[in-house]
């Protein structure tokens, strides 16, 4: 019932109107480090990665009507055989980031064999569990994963050491993932997923194999959070215990919540809106946990469609807003 | 194993049930995966903490906890959940928020100090059982948690209420039809759970301290005897307390690498064949 | 196009006053506040620990009036919630957004080990006053990295392994959090206890947050040894101590703790089930030593709790900073001369009441007591220093180089000598 505010997705190329807009945010974004401090710019390159991940969340819960609770296991995954496989094993970054995302992908295909029969409740539920196993293998198997401790190295290469740099790289990465992820949501097979979101039996007796679908969907939500961990790697030069935990999967759920169910980009803003929440809350007060708290319930209360669907009821028809969030 | 490691097996799943049967009842009836339940137990712990060592009465904190963690309780289902309707997502979520905010509330009344609830002087020190020496308390607990799983299998068997729990866990809309207020009912039980919850922190307070993040591990084998239970079933609970237990202490005398893998790796194959649980039964669509 | 033109002349006025070329900016930032970036935990797990690193850095700061070397000190307090990634994010806003000219802080390791990682980058000075980690002072240090009034891991259970050689004990089983600290301070007890000719019968590993220890209590009680050395932190340590009286351990076989085990953040919750635990540690709140003694009664009357490893660890290390800043007149701003200057201040005036220097890796020199939790006579357990071994070095008796050579302690590599 929660999509009930947005309607269905119609299909459309970049044409028009929406290819002005589309370069204005890209132009504007790009142009970000010109009037950011570092420190505002680390935040802007945060952001990005993390609207990857909630993006591909969303492929899931907003197009194919399952969410999960552990894609941060897989984003984390990602981020530990990026780490491990430069610092420890001394591949190259390129190389090491290539086999985090496989690795990371590989995870998914392990969920979604074992998820892809249940659906709602048993499905949150389901890949929560899975994630906690890794998080516990994390933890524990420490000859590897360093533990507690995690891993450190110089995992960015030098021409990207640079505040500036590694963001327009970051930039430039997104923009192709998020193209990759809005062409996919958008072709007949994102569309069979849809249908599947909106009726499962409907689309068997269509003659649908839905568990092969959804076993799809899920391998290819788990390639995107694998990038979007490969780039947080690399943004940290380090990854821990707390990378792969319960926390981050739910801090990607919430941010693609907040951002807006089956908008796919309402991911950014949902990812820009909490990191930002974050970081201004906690200058201020010791109590952040608690306003983070309150945040998670105001916005389940009040915004259930996230910000998106908050700023669709609220804009006028036919605007550019409308035009920007919804073609 | 030896008759030691099984009394520490049986002592922890005791435990392990009185929480995690609060938190099935609720998502037995609801549907509701109440994320907030360790804050309930943490909380609960800590209020039967002060309770006890101010007033000197376990009892009198067992009563307090309870009933301050059921109030609790009534806030969470009457002045947050019921506004996100049937949307587990949403309910989800919201649970988890409503966490966040008592752990950080927790941490503000009590600090960060590791507290112990001080248990009665006839509970203190061991007994021989089975040939071994073991404390007297850890048997306390294995025996409340017997008691717990007695009153609630009459409750639910015996009772006019406990009809309407069952009929609900199966199709909550013809006890509706039927003319009963089901929202009371599930009031009650939310209330119930709660208390039961409560009643764990106080219990585990005792023996496995009060601190920060202490929620964190109960909510989680809580998660997982329910998913290997399945959703509302008493003996399911009891099941899985008891695997979850067992396989904990047996983990760590065994497979310390393995720790957390031993429970979450059954638990994933179980969920994967018997998406429902052990005891779960299919619902009407 | 006139913006960005504006925009590049203002980011050059801001570097020039960042690099202080500019003879009359010299002048200004002189004036300026010293700028201290505290990382503490101050939610999380260690929640309580890092509320105690605040309240030592404040005491002393007030002692001071918020003065080093003339100059204002502002002290910018951020949460690293005990987790290495909101750590790691604290230390970059305290850098380069709040423009601090030092970080100080973190409790748990793994936060301070990500933060060591990124002021690698930017060569902030960074001051860890608790975090413990071996190598940060041996195998690979960073020169901007400094262990001001801390302590290496293995440096106080190395003699500790000495002395229970010398309490005639022959058979030791350890149980530990599993994680470097853990593995460091069990490695310098097992290597000097086996090599002295005792024997380590079984080591157990548990991850943190262990709730019930009952499962390893069982084993210890089977194993028929002279000795238990317990290496457990914060609430682990609590549960522990209590499990291991409620087993009836407690009194057939002596308890050994690592100095966190037996500390006040640890005790000043417990009973009679803490008496007679004997740790290694630098400090020893119960010493009668006179500097001890005023340093426990003015916290106590302050904060209304005998000060913990981390009021006292934190209290010293900003002293630290703030005398070496005195011999450089506040010169906080010349980063190579201030790290120069810290790495040469030898400490004086310090609650231990004597003086402390860092030896050539940048370790502080102690004198180690071997201590004992024993009641007050208010009826509160402290612990009390039953002998002491002076002047150790983080190598012990080894030579540094050579010692460097073996591999670091690890679950794998514990130095154990075989008999």
């Amino acid at each position: 019932m929660s999509n009930a505010g947005s309607a269905p997705i119609k299909i459309a190329g970049l044409t028009g109107r929406s290819l002005v807009v589309v370069l204005l945010v890209l132009a504007t974004t790009a142009a970000l480090p010109l009037v950011l401090s570092n420190y505002q710019l680390e935040l802007a390159t945060e952001m990005l990665i993390f609207g990857v991940l909630a993006m591909s969340i969303d492929i899931l819960s907003g197009f194919a009507g399952r969410t999960s609770l552990g894609h941060g296991a897989i984003f984390g995954v990602s981020g530990y055989v990026v780490v491990y496989a430069s610092a420890q094993a001394g591949f190259s970054p390129a190389a090491a980031i290539l086999l985090g995302v496989i690795a990371a992908t590989a995870v998914a295909i392990i969920f979604a064999l074992l998820a892809v029969r249940t659906s709602g409740v048993y499905f949150l539920l389901l890949t929560l569990a899975l994630g906690m196993i890794v998080w516990g293998i994390c933890l524990r198997w420490t000859q590897v994963t360093g533990g507690e401790n995690g891993l450190r190295g110089d995992v960015r290469p030098a021409f990207l050491a640079g505040h500036r740099a590694f963001y327009w790289a970051v930039l430039a990465a997104t923009t192709v993932v998020s193209y990759a992820m809005w062409r996919f949501v958008r072709s007949p097979f994102g569309l069979t997923l849809l249908g599947i979101r909106d009726s499962e039996s409907r689309m068997k007796s269509l003659g649908y194999n839905v568990p092969l679908h959804l076993f799809i969907g899920f391998a290819v939500s788990g390639f995107f959070a694998g990038i979007s961990g490969a780039l947080y790697a690399l943004f940290n030069n380090f990854v821990s215990p707390s990378t792969v935990a319960l926390e981050q999967s739910v801090e990607g759920v919430l941010m693609m919540i907040a951002g807006g169910v089956g908008t796919l980009f309402g991911g950014f803003v949902g990812a820009a809106a909490i990191i930002a929440l974050e970081n201004v809350v906690s200058a201020y007060t010791e109590r952040w946990q608690t306003v983070l708290g309150l945040t998670f319930i105001v916005i389940m209360i009040f915004a259930p469609d996230g910000i998106i669907g908050a700023l669709r009821a609220i804009l006028p028809r036919g605007g550019l807003a409308r035009e920007r969030y919804k073609d | 194993m030896s008759a030691f490691q099984l009394l520490n097996g049986l002592t922890y799943a005791a435990l392990l049930f009185v929480v995690a049967s609060g938190f099935t009842l609720i998502f037995g009836l609801l549907r509701i995966v109440n994320l907030a339940h360790g804050a309930l137990y943490l909380v609960g712990g800590y209020i039967g903490f002060s309770i006890a060592s101010g007033t000197g009465s376990f009892v009198l904190g067992g009563l307090g906890a309870m009933a301050a963690v059921a109030a609790i309780g009534f806030v969470l289902d009457q002045g947050l959940l019921r506004f996100v309707g049937n949307n587990e997502l949403r309910q989800v979520l919201l649970t988890l928020g409503f966490a966040f905010v008592l752990d950080d509330m927790a941490l503000v009344i009590w600090g960060g100090d590791s507290f112990t609830v001080p248990i009665p002087h006839m509970l203190k020190g061991g007994m021989h059982v089975f040939g071994v020496y073991y404390p007297t308390y850890r048997l306390f607990v294995l025996a409340t948690g017997i008691v717990v799983f007695a009153g609630l299998w009459l409750l639910l068997n015996h009772t006019r209420l406990g009809a309407l729990i069952r009929a609900g866990v199966d199709d909550a809309e013809m006890v509706e039809a039927s003319g009963v207020n089901i929202r009371r009912v599930f009031l009650v039980t939310f209330l119930l759970g709660s208390a039961l919850a409560g009643l764990g922190g106080l219990m585990g307070g005792a023996f496995l301290s009060l601190y920060p993040s202490a929620d964190a591990e109960i909510l989680v084998f809580s998660l997982a005897i329910v998913i290997i239970g399945g959703r509302g079933s008493l003996v399911g609970v009891g099941v899985g307390s008891l695997l979850v237990g067992l396989l904990n202490t047996l983990g760590q005398v065994m497979f310390p690498e393995l720790a957390y893998f031993v429970i979450f790796g059954p638990m994933a194959l179980l969920l994967a064949f018997r998406p429902l649980g052990l005891f779960g039964r299919a619902t009407p669509a | 196009m006139d913006r960005r033109q504006f925009l590049k002349s203002s980011t050059a006025a801001v570097a020039a006053a960042g690099t202080g070329a500019v003879p009359w900016r010299r002048a200004r930032a002189q004036a300026a506040p010293i700028k201290v970036g505290l990382l503490t935990p101050l939610t999380g797990v260690v929640a309580s620990g890092g509320k105690e690193m605040v309240e030592g850095v404040q005491f002393y700061l007030e002692s001071v009036n918020h003065q080093m070397a003339g100059r204002k000190v502002e002290l910018l307090i951020e949460d690293d919630a005990s987790n290495p990634d909101t750590a790691l994010q604290k230390a970059r806003r305290l850098v380069e957004q709040g423009n601090c000219h030092m970080l100080i802080g973190d409790l748990l390791a793994n936060t301070g080990l990500a933060v060591a990682n990124y002021v690698k980058g930017t060569g902030t000075p960074y001051f860890i006053p608790i975090i413990a980690a071996d190598d940060l002072t041996q195998r690979h240090r960073i020169k901007n990295v400094i262990r001001v009034a801390g302590y290496s891991a293995s440096a106080f259970t190395h003699p500790f392994g000495d002395w229970c050689l010398k309490q005639g004990y022959k058979k030791i089983a350890t149980v530990s959090q599993d994680y470097t600290f853990g593995h460091e301070q069990c490695g310098g007890l097992a290597q000097v206890f086996t090599e002295g000719g005792g024997q380590i019968v079984q080591q157990f590993w548990h991850p943190l947050n262990t709730a019930d220890f009952s499962p390893y209590l069982g084993q210890l009680a089977d194993l028929k040894v002279d000795a238990i050395f317990a290496m457990e932190t914060g609430a682990d340590a609590t549960r522990f101590i209590q499990q291991y009286a409620s087993f009836g351990l407690k009194g057939k076989t002596p308890l050994l703790g690592a100095m966190n085990a037996t500390d006040q953040s640890v005790i000043r919750t417990l009973g009679e089930e803490c008496d007679g635990i004997i740790a290694a540690a630098h400090f020893a709140e119960g010493s009668d030593n006179p500097a001890t003694q005023k340093f426990v009664r003015e916290y106590e009357a302050r904060y209304h709790k005998i000060p913990s490893l981390y009021g006292f660890s934190m209290y010293s290390g900003i002293m630290w900073v703030a005398q070496a800043l005195e011999k450089i007149g506040g010169k906080v701003e010349d980063r190579d001369a201030f790290i120069d200057a810290v790495l040469k201040t030898e400490l004086v005036g310090s609650p231990l009441g004597k003086t402390v220097k860092l030896d050539a890796y940048g370790n502080p020199i102690y004198d180690v007591q071997i201590r004992k939790t024993v009641k007050r006579a208010d009826g509160k357990y402290w612990n009390v220093p039953i002998t002491s071994y002076p002047g150790v070095s983080q190598f012990w008796k080894y030579d540094p180089e050579t010692y460097m050579k073996q591999p670091p302690y690890s679950r794998t590599f514990q130095g154990i000598k075989k008999a």
